[in-house]
């Protein structure tokens, strides 16, 4: 099994995972390559959210191998030491620190020590104050940095998550419909902006927009009831029966 | 580090309250001892002692606020610690009574010589020493705490369990303590104090530097709090309590930040108990007793929860309705203060000090920013 891994970035392998019997997932496999961006789709319930939460250490899987860079056990790691690793995570419902300012979100999330004796002693650097300011502008947020982040739009927090997310420097992105109540403008944006930090860092995004993945223009998973149905690229799975079959047969 | 944490504690709010408080602890003191009694501005002694035990209620209020308006921990079980704290306090208060106790013994409290024991249990050794139980007054109510937190937060009992548990601790001792076997006096506590390091505690010198000592105690610790919840660890605190899992998706040990800022909270709770107790003259059971901590939470409820100067305007203004109260019509106070509870749950849900904060900040600037008061939908 491990010779299969190496070279990846990561593993998942014959993964299950039954909640009071129901299989949210059901033999699932999938590779990523370093440096890859993949997009998930799949009806509700396919059991993205779920995948996320096995390989982030939420939810430990029933059976099955979960490998980060070919050699580290994801299910025997829990959340706070996953995140340290370099997989980063934004919720499908964002989920920022609503009474800080938007600033002050982007500081939490920065790369850095995560010790309480390290960060009650903790003062900002320039390095790090300059790379706030990057972020807060690379997700046009920084007109209103000193904003509580519980007043910005559902479009503004989704952006203010992903920044999180980038202010942690993780090899990782596993990313939960980061499209989801945005307009349509916003969804061209956030798609211009994660085939831009895929340049440098492996993505995993999951979305129902197929604008979206259209315009992402990456290999694309179809999850179906906790398998993967059909892989590769949108317009070869579309045109697949089986996944015709589960969209329209919905 | 240090000096950089400092400063950062030491911003306008601070400075100002910290001010106030060292005021007090100084003019009413000299108010009381200076001025003739027939002096309108005289501060009779009573009085003294009275502001003193709100001033070390205030102290368990900012204790629990550190850990329910700034880390979401809703402790229903913080005058355990209090207790432990006023505990600690009086065992050495006990043992500076020596051969003046009724039975004259140089050595065991009168209890124990009326429970026939022979010899001291050992863990009433060294608080002859009043290093001893003061460094006791700290690293008992911190242990239990630190130990109680250790297995909680791993386990990740969170919310109403939590505070369940909390409730149960404080019961547990609650029944133990009133075990006269347990050797801390049973039902009847300690009592008769004498003196407090050689200096007799009635006198009214002792009481008003007891006051003055509470009220700097107060100052010293908001200073603390302050410095702690402006640090970049109090916004992770809060992170933890608006969005927990957001928290550690980020990397940082939400168990050990939480163990943190409770073993803290409980230290100073206990410091809050051991200068409580030689004003108020005695410590027994009904200290531990579950309705105690609820009313600690309530304090800090009507003064504005995450905000630290709400606590202690919460726990001075309750507790003055309180002595009030109870003179007029002793039998409603607890529906009183139920229903006083309900009241500012409903209409005032950031307390006193955090609707006064919400309002300036609104008057100030529409688009107000920054308050760590949490959101009161809670
Ligand atoms: N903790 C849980 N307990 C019980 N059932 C769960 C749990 N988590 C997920 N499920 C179930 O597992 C299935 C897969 O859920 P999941 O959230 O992974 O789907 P999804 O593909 O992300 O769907 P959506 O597109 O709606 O977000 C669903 O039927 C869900 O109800
Ligand atoms: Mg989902």
């Amino acid at each position: 099994m491990t010779d299969k891994a190496e070279g990846t970035l990561l593993y998942l392998d014959g993964v299950n995972k039954a909640f009071d019997g129901f299989k949210a997932i059901n033999n699932l496999s999938l590779v990523l390559a370093p440096g890859e961006m993949r997009a998930i789709i799949g009806p509700n319930g396919a059991g993205k959210t779920t995948m996320m939460d096995i390989i982030t250490g939420k939810t430990k899987p029933d059976t099955g191998d979960v490998l980060f860079e070919g050699s580290t056990d994801l299910t025997r790691l829990d959340e706070a030491k996953i995140a340290n690793l370099g997989i980063g995570r934004k919720f499908q419902k964002p989920t920022v620190f609503e009474s800080h300012t938007v600033e002050d979100n982007i500081v939490l999330a920065l790369k850095a020590k995560r010790g309480a004796f390290a960060t009650l002693f903790h003062q900002t650097t320039r390095a790090e104050a300059a790379r706030v300011d990057e972020l807060l502008a690379t997700t046009r947020l920084t007109d209103k940095r000193k904003m509580l982040a519980a007043r910005l739009s559902h479009g503004q927090k989704q952006w203010l998550e992903i920044g999180m997310l980038l202010a942690q420097e993780p090899r990782l992105l596993l990313v939960d419909e980061p499209a989801a109540g945005m307009t349509d403008a916003e969804t061209a944006e956030t798609a211009i902006l994660l085939r831009e930090i895929a340049k440098t860092q492996s993505v995993v995004v999951v979305e129902h927009d197929m604008t979206f993945v259209r315009d992402l223009g990456v290999k694309v998973t179809v999850l179906h009831e906790g398998t993967v149905l059909a892989e590769g690229s949108l317009d070869a799975v579309s045109s697949n029966p089986k996944v015709v079959e589960v969209y329209l047969g919905r | 580090m240090i000096t950089g944490f400092l400063l950062n504690g030491f911003d306008t709010r601070a400075r100002i309250v910290v001010a106030i408080l060292i005021a007090i602890a100084l003019l009413v003191p000299a108010a009381n001892l200076m001025l003739p009694p027939d002096h309108p501005l005289h501060v009779p002694t009573y009085l003294v002692t009275l502001m003193g035990k709100y001033f070390a209620y205030a102290l368990l209020a900012l204790a629990v606020d550190l850990v329910w308006g700034y880390c979401g921990i809703l402790s229903l079980g913080h005058s355990a610690f209090f207790a432990l704290g006023g505990y600690a306090m009086g065992m050495y208060l006990m043992r500076q009574i020596g051969t003046r106790g009724v039975y004259a013994d140089p050595i065991l409290p009168d209890f124990m010589v009326f429970l026939n024991w022979k010899e001291l249990p050992w863990f009433w050794y060294g608080f002859d020493m009043f290093w001893f139980a003061a460094l006791m007054v700290v690293l008992v109510p911190g242990a239990i705490a630190f130990v109680f937190g250790w297995f909680a937060f791993r386990s990740r009992v969170t919310g109403v369990y939590l505070s369940i548990i909390t409730q149960a601790l404080t019961y547990a001792l609650l029944l133990a303590f009133f075990r006269n076997d347990m050797g801390f006096g049973g039902n009847n506590g300690l009592t008769d104090f004498k003196d407090i390091l050689g200096y007799n505690v009635q006198a009214d010198t002792t009481r008003a530097t007891l006051f003055a000592l509470t009220v700097l105690f107060l100052a010293l610790f908001f200073f603390i709090a302050s410095a702690i919840t402006r640090s970049k660890l109090g916004k992770v605190l809060v992170g933890v309590r608006d969005a927990e899992s957001r928290t550690r998706f980020l990397g940082y040990r939400v168990e050990n930040y939480k163990l943190f800022v409770w073993t803290l909270s409980a230290m100073m709770a206990g410091v809050a108990g051991a200068l409580y107790v030689p004003q108020v003259g005695i410590i027994n059971p009904s200290e531990f007793a579950p309705a105690n901590s609820i009313e600690a939470v309530i304090w800090v409820a009507v003064g504005g929860r995450g905000t630290l100067v709400g606590p202690i305007v919460g726990a001075i203004t309750v507790n003055f309705g309180k002595t009030w109260f109870t003179g007029v019509l002793p039998e409603f106070w607890l529906f009183a203060l139920g229903a006083l509870f309900i009241v500012v749950t409903l209409f005032l849900p950031k307390g006193i000090v955090g609707t006064v904060q919400a309002f300036w900040a609104n008057r100030r600037r529409p688009a107000a920013p920054a308050s760590l008061a949490p959101e009161p939908a809670e």
